[in-house]
């Protein structure tokens, strides 16, 4: 061989070698890589161990020893007022939460009183039946005086017991003799014993309320449904007992009766991250325990710039058993069956479909969310505002504001909640009507949408202090609405986030989100024209090859 | 006419020539499912070995580079004038069926005939640091896009373009092979560095 031909071979047994290291790394990285997708411990911040529950704090009063709550109690009122002579400062503290004021915008009126949503609607005028689930007593009207310190429901969120519970229609209060309601007998709660045992918040106090928005389990939200009370690890890695075996004061806790986290005006992102005491007085978020770069990816975690965590970790809404309300056709209520009975039809799955006081539903479970941008900003709707329809036709009765270019917005998972629902036809604008009551004027007395609405607008209005009526055409029509519920709860373990490409493809499930180019999905408008230029140029290579094979076959006979 | 049996590629430009084709083939492959033109491997996959490979290319650049400065192999791509590519042109368009003579003899010291040279050369001073950069700026979005709202739509959208060129380059390239002496005599010199190549013409034997 000759010298040349060695340092040639010298050479190329170098390049083999850098070669070969060249794969290691790759397939090196390959193999790191590829462990994201595997499940793995949820990464907080905090190497603190997660306490047990049964290490939780126990108190230090023992409160069956007190003779103050000896009872018996005759009305709720009573029992808070002995609650308050030791508690001197609670339902100052309370009266000041939105648990109380249903008032989102301190002083302006704003809040549950007036907004204006497509489940019933409004409460005003309403009042005995959805107050229910106040955290008082007593608020059947817009003459509720909500300085009266007894009328402070403690025990609702209080009680350990599980036998607490608010009568369907009596404006807070429990039942004080055996009452029928839905076909069960509701009968009173021992409340001398409930106060002896008065302790901690817990799961089932708060989702008495929260998992029975909309007066029934999941009616409302998605992602908040008694199924949460017995939750696998895959329904919520955070609420169940082979989880995190967390409750919900673990994240929305808070001092003085102040609980975090709102669902009205709620947070898509944490640029503050990891929360200490007394940091940015929002420790409801996602980021207030996994900080702001929790993933094990930088790719994934260079997403949180315009993605909120819940995006990708709630994959799917209503994960459990129980069915959550999609849609709510007021227009069609008021059909009674021929013998003049009021009319009840329940759908494939018992869920039911028509009830002759509301109308038409529809339900869903196990299903992807719409994902909106959203800065936190909310456009709420309160009886008598105009009739704006978006391109779609819909009202969006609660307009999450954001978009690609503004950095406080995220991509956020919401449950759309559809429905049709009542307008003053006449003036063009949103109607509260009154549905329930035992006068006359209720829809579910009457069932004449025009005397429920006028009702309904002579106590509606904002600021719901100030009793302002509503003007009112004397004409009904009808417009079809969304009304945006945030998603947040039922987080999915890592494994089970989104993949991928469920947003990075071209008809994923941010097909229709609009304002800037996604990968996979954007950017084949001209793909016809270059395919078209591949297709000619194997066109033409096929023919140039044919004619040579001619060519060459003409000469050589 | 007698031929004798030439080295024309050393052994760093075969490898380099194979492994640059394994990767813009798999470049290929996943870069188009990453544009949402199929489901292949997945997003995520496609994404992960597209940025390996990604990685391992811009290596073999640099060690092509400096290939070609260290053994002025870079002179082969020179351009050799507009008459001799409409010469070479015009045989592939016309000569080439009728059985002519290849009008650029291959020797060791120019083995790329003017199209190439030409080809090759746009290849490697547009295509490819066209494809390397708007690659580059693609992974690292998140760190520019601030300053540039909407960068991203165009730095995509020249990627895949410049992708489409390279496929419609690949087609034309693996067609090409086939016209050397024998079909398969091209790829048989870029596998084994050899090429039997036509000695240098005798003196014409005088007419009658």
């Amino acid at each position: 061989m000759t010298s040349r031909g060695r340092s040639t071979q010298r050479v190329l047994i170098l390049l083999a070698l850098v070669a070969a290291v060249l794969f290691v790394v790759a397939a090196g990285a390959v193999g790191q890589t590829e462990t994201v997708a595997q499940e793995e411990e949820p990464v907080l911040i905090s190497e603190q161990p997660v306490p047990e529950s049964a290490e939780r704090s126990e108190p230090t009063a023992d409160h069956s020893k007190f003779e103050v709550l000896q009872g018996p109690f005759a009305t709720g009122p009573d029992l808070t007022t002995a609650c308050l002579s030791c508690h001197t400062e609670a339902a100052k503290q309370v009266q000041g939460t939105t648990h109380w004021t249903w008032d989102n915008h301190y002083g302006e009126g704003v809040g549950k009183t007036t907004q204006i949503n497509n489940f019933c609607i409004g409460i005003q005028s309403n009042e005995p039946r959805c107050t229910s689930c106040h955290t008082g007593y007593g608020w059947t009207d817009n003459s509720y005086d909500f300085t009266v310190e007894e009328n402070v429901d403690c025990v609702s969120c209080h009680d350990t017991t599980g036998t607490y519970k608010k009568f369907p229609t009596a404006a807070g209060h429990p039942a004080y003799e055996p009452t029928d309601f839905g076909g069960n007998t509701w009968n009173p709660p021992d409340l001398a014993m409930i106060a002896q045992n008065v302790g901690k918040t817990s799961n089932e106090t708060c989702g008495a309320c929260h998992f029975n928005g909309g007066g029934g389990a999941g009616v409302k939200h998605g992602d908040l449904n008694p199924d949460l009370l017995t939750a696998s690890k895959d329904l919520d890695v955070h609420m169940s007992a082979d989880g995190a075996g967390m409750v919900c004061s673990d994240c929305h806790e808070g001092n003085n009766h102040q609980i975090n986290g709102s669902s009205v005006y709620m947070s898509p992102s944490d640029d503050s991250g990891v929360d200490l005491p007394l940091d940015d007085g929002d420790q409801a978020t996602c980021q207030s325990c996994h900080g702001t770069q929790p993933m094990d990816s930088d790719k994934l975690n260079e997403h949180t710039d315009k993605v909120a965590c819940q995006t990708c970790h709630i994959p799917t809404l209503a994960r459990g058993e129980t069915y959550t309300k999609t849609w709510w056709d007021w227009s069609t209520a008021g059909e009674f069956a021929p013998d003049g009975a009021k009319i009840t039809t329940k759908d494939e799955n018992g869920n039911v479909d028509y009830t002759t006081i509301k109308g038409n539903f529809e339900w869903d479970r196990d299903f992807v969310p719409d994902y909106v941008w959203f800065n936190g900003i909310v456009d709420v709707t309160i009886a008598g505002d105009p009739v704006v329809l978006n391109d779609n036709g819909v009202m969006e009765l609660n307009a999450y504001s954001g978009s690609y270019d503004d950095e406080h917005s995220r991509i956020y998972p919401v449950k759309a909640f559809r429905g049709i629902q009542p307008i003053d036809e006449g003036n063009n604008t949103v109607a509260l009507p009154h549905l329930f009551g035992k006068d006359d004027a209720a829809y579910w007395k009457s069932f004449d949408w025009n005397t429920a609405i006028a009702a309904g607008m002579t106590v509606a209005g904002s600021p719901y202090e100030s009793n302002t009526s509503v003007p009112y055409s004397g004409e009904v029509g009808w417009m079809e609405t969304v009304f945006y519920e945030p998603a947040t709860h039922m987080v999915a373990p890592s494994g089970d986030a989104v993949e991928c490409q469920s947003c990075h493809s071209r008809d994923g499930v941010l097909a229709s989100l609009g304002g800037f180019y996604l990968p996979g999905r954007d950017g084949g408008a001209l793909d016809w024209l270059m395919w078209g230029l591949v297709a000619l140029t194997l066109i033409v290579v096929i023919v140039h090859g044919v004619m040579r094979v001619v060519g060459s076959n003409r000469r050589s006979s | 006419m007698s031929t004798h049996r030439v080295k024309i590629y050393a052994g760093f430009e075969r490898l380099w020539h194979w492994l640059q084709a394994l990767f813009i083939i798999t470049l290929m492959i996943t870069g188009f499912e990453i544009h949402g033109s199929y489901t292949l491997f997945g997003y995520e996959n496609a994404v992960r070995i597209h940025n390996i490979v990604a990685w391992a290319f811009i290596v073999l650049i640099v060690f092509a580079i400096f290939w070609h400065v260290t053994t002025s192999a870079w002179r082969q791509y020179m351009p050799t004038g507009e008459r001799s590519i409409i010469t070479q042109g015009r045989y592939y368009a016309f000569g080439i069926f009728k059985g002519d003579e290849h009008p650029y003899r291959k020797t060791e010291l120019s083995k790329l005939n003017p199209l190439q040279k030409m080809t090759y050369l746009g290849f490697k001073i547009l295509i490819v640091p066209v494809m390397v950069s708007t690659g580059l700026l693609y992974v690292f979005y998140n760190s520019w896009e601030s300053s540039w709202p909407g960068g991203l739509a165009w730095v995509a959208i020249i990627h895949a373009f410049g992708a489409f060129f390279l496929v419609i380059f690949l087609i034309v390239h693996v067609y090409m092979t086939s016209t050397g002496e024998t079909p398969l005599s091209n790829v048989s010199a870029m596998v084994t560095g050899y090429e039997d190549i036509e000695d240098a013409p005798e003196e014409e034997p005088a007419t009658v």
